[in-house]
């Protein structure tokens, strides 16, 4: 049986690949995977829209906001952004679940991958698609009577890509232990959309009641409602200055992309996929 | 305990003789069931070794383990030397992996499938574009480069799979359950891409099957019974072991069939096998024994045949159960 050993190892032949040579490559895999699919395309176009006219138009109706000059379609304005951005970039990371059970992620994790390139790849393919979407949607803002300058876009386009990248890391750490996406939806409707709606999207935190307006104060997507708030009318005040929430809001990036991190890196004797 | 093996790693590397892959005492527990018990054999350079086994038997865990993406719950499984449950990159870095499941994306194309899997594994440029042209001219698919993956048949699927787990050059191959939803053509094209990858180029090749055709190609074989290894050796080697030819007699019911192991348990100094209706046997001159038997006793036997042993007659010689009928199995046990 000795024989048929090797007289030696083979050396390594293939390099080490680094991170950013495997992540854009699944970053791009999402951006074609988008494009391929017409339907999708479409969506970040018309849905915001739609959600923001049905949604802004019904609740001006309904309630009075009383901010002082701004009507309510333009205090709905920021939180509507944050809405597109939270649904395409949590659903965007659904994507993980069905390479789960095709297989595709399998071939991805027996590479010799740094498991930080891979949640990198995913999560700013995932938040790249879901910026895109928000920033479209600051095409509407003269509809609501602001009328931004270069500063103030620049401004909501960094908010934008912070609050993509932190939804759509929070969605690869839910999604991430799933093998169905019925499991998925269940946990996006029963954390994501309150999340959503008690983040100032919807009314503004002083204004609620005490237990209310304190979970709204805990909740890290406020802080960046908060700051596109800033970005988008300069002149009104808010809660914290728009340095104060952008750091929070940097901040809580890092800690979910790290806790994406350490589920996708915990080898076990389970199986991985 | 670790630094121990780890000093053995060590010289093991420096003296050079690392078998390509290598398992000692391999063991994995999913904390009801005990999966593997204590695997150890190693495959040789430019071998074709296959994992034989029923479902259940263990392959697919030890195939998770060799593709590092579980860890054994004992002992170490090493691939060109390195502990697949310790050093995954490494092992990663050596092993091209074809998982039975589909693993290429459909909206892509063959090229942008390979292209990515190349940058999983540190390949760029001009040096992937040509070493994509090499897997595709070796899998015959040059010419669908451009195409949609879902425009493709699943026999080429297939093909685009295999390029894919052979993109980095790697030394050691594994493949799970291969040819499953293959047609016979698009079989025989696979074993003959194998045999010339471990005849040009050295590779090392593991394939998981549980089908006896599939394992009669391999140059060797490990046969798998409820986590244990039962069998190690070529196929001529493992069938020859079985002394004569295999006997089998066919009876009206599983009683009849117990009446007659029984009487032929008593005549002839015989070990008989009852599967359901069935009586097996091995037995030199097997044409000559069954005539015996018949005459012997007029009316029991209904049916009879004479085999030279297969791996599956292997399977059964090792096991003492069959190989396929599950249901079968079941009722033996009940029946015990």
């Amino acid at each position: 049986m000795a024989t048929l050993a090797t007289t030696a190892p083979r050396t390594v032949k293939a390099p080490n690949p680094g991170i950013w040579t495997p992540a854009y490559s699944l970053w791009l895999r999402e951006i074609v995977r988008f494009y391929r699919q017409k339907a999708r395309v479409v969506g970040v176009i018309a849905s915001p829209l739609l959600f923001w006219l049905v949604l802004g138009s019904g609740f001006a109706h309904s309630f009075q906001s009383g901010h002082s000059s701004a009507s309510y379609l333009a205090y709905f304005f920021p939180g509507s952004v944050v809405m597109i951005v939270l649904f395409t970039a949590i659903f965007s990371m659904m994507s993980l679940i069905q390479d789960r059970n095709e297989g595709f992620l399998l071939s991805v994790l027996a590479a010799p991958v740094s498991r930080s390139a891979i949640v990198l790849g995913k999560v700013l393919g995932g938040s790249t698609l879901a910026a895109i979407q928000g920033v479209v949607f600051l095409v509407f803002t003269p509809l609501v009577g602001i009328h931004p300058d270069v500063i103030a876009i620049l401004c909501s386009t960094l908010v934008i890509l912070l609050i993509s990248f932190e939804l759509t890391a929070l969605g690869f750490a839910i999604a991430w232990p799933m093998d169905s996406p019925q499991a998925f939806h269940a946990i996006v409707n029963l954390i994501l959309l309150p999340l959503w709606m008690l983040s100032g999207a919807l009314f503004p935190a002083d204004r609620a009641s005490g237990w209310l307006g304190m979970l709204m104060h805990l909740n890290p997507l406020s802080f960046g409602v908060d700051a596109l708030r800033n970005a988008l009318f300069p002149s009104e005040h808010t809660m914290f200055s728009f340095d104060l929430n952008l750091g929070i809001t940097a901040g809580f990036c890092a800690l979910v992309f790290a806790a994406s991190w350490a589920i996708v890196n915990h080898r076990t004797n389970k199986p991985a996929a | 305990m670790a630094t121990m093996t780890q000093s053995g790693l060590a010289q093991s590397r420096q003296g050079g003789d690392v078998y390509p892959i290598e398992l000692d005492g391999v063991t994995h527990d999913y904390g009801t069931r005990l999966a593997l018990d204590r695997l150890s054999f190693s495959v040789g350079r430019a071998e074709i070794f296959g994992l034989l086994g029923p479902n259940g038997s263990g392959k697919t865990t030890l195939f998770r383990i060799l593709s590092t993406l579980m860890v054994p719950s004992g002992g170490s499984a090493r691939i060109q030397g390195f502990d697949a449950g310790r050093e995954p990159n490494k092992v990663r870095q050596q092993t091209g992996i074809v998982f039975q499941a589909r693993s290429i994306d459909m909206k892509l194309t063959v090229a942008e499938n390979l292209k990515h899997q190349g940058h999983l594994y540190g390949l760029r440029g001009s040096h992937l574009k040509a070493r994509i042209n090499e897997v595709l001219t070796r899998v015959g698919l040059l010419d669908r480069a451009k195409d949609m993956v879902e425009t493709l048949s699943g026999g080429q699927q297939r093909r685009v799979e295999l390029a894919k787990g052979l993109i980095h050059s790697p030394s050691v191959l594994l493949l799970d359950e291969p040819s499953t939803g293959l047609d016979p053509g698009a079989r025989r094209d696979l074993w003959l891409y194998l045999r010339t990858l471990r005849d040009q180029e050295s590779v090392t090749i593991l394939v998981t099957t549980h089908l006896m055709e599939e394992a009669e190609h391999c140059d060797r074989l490990a046969i798998l019974s409820e986590g244990k290894l039962v069998a190690l050796g070529s196929p001529a080697e493992l069938k020859s072991q079985i002394g004569g030819d295999i006997v089998t007699f066919e009876t009206a019911g599983p009683e009849q069939a117990a009446r007659l192991a029984e009487l032929l348990a008593n005549r002839f100094v015989v070990g008989p096998t009852v599967f359901g209706n069935r009586v097996r046997l091995e037995r030199e001159q097997g044409h000559r024994f069954l005539t015996e038997v018949v005459e012997a006793f007029p009316g029991m036997v209904e049916g009879v045949s004479v085999a030279k042993p297969s791996l599956e007659d292997v399977f059964i010689d090792r096991t003492g159960h069959r190989f396929w009928n599950e249901g079968e199995r079941d009722n033996e046990k009940g029946e015990k």
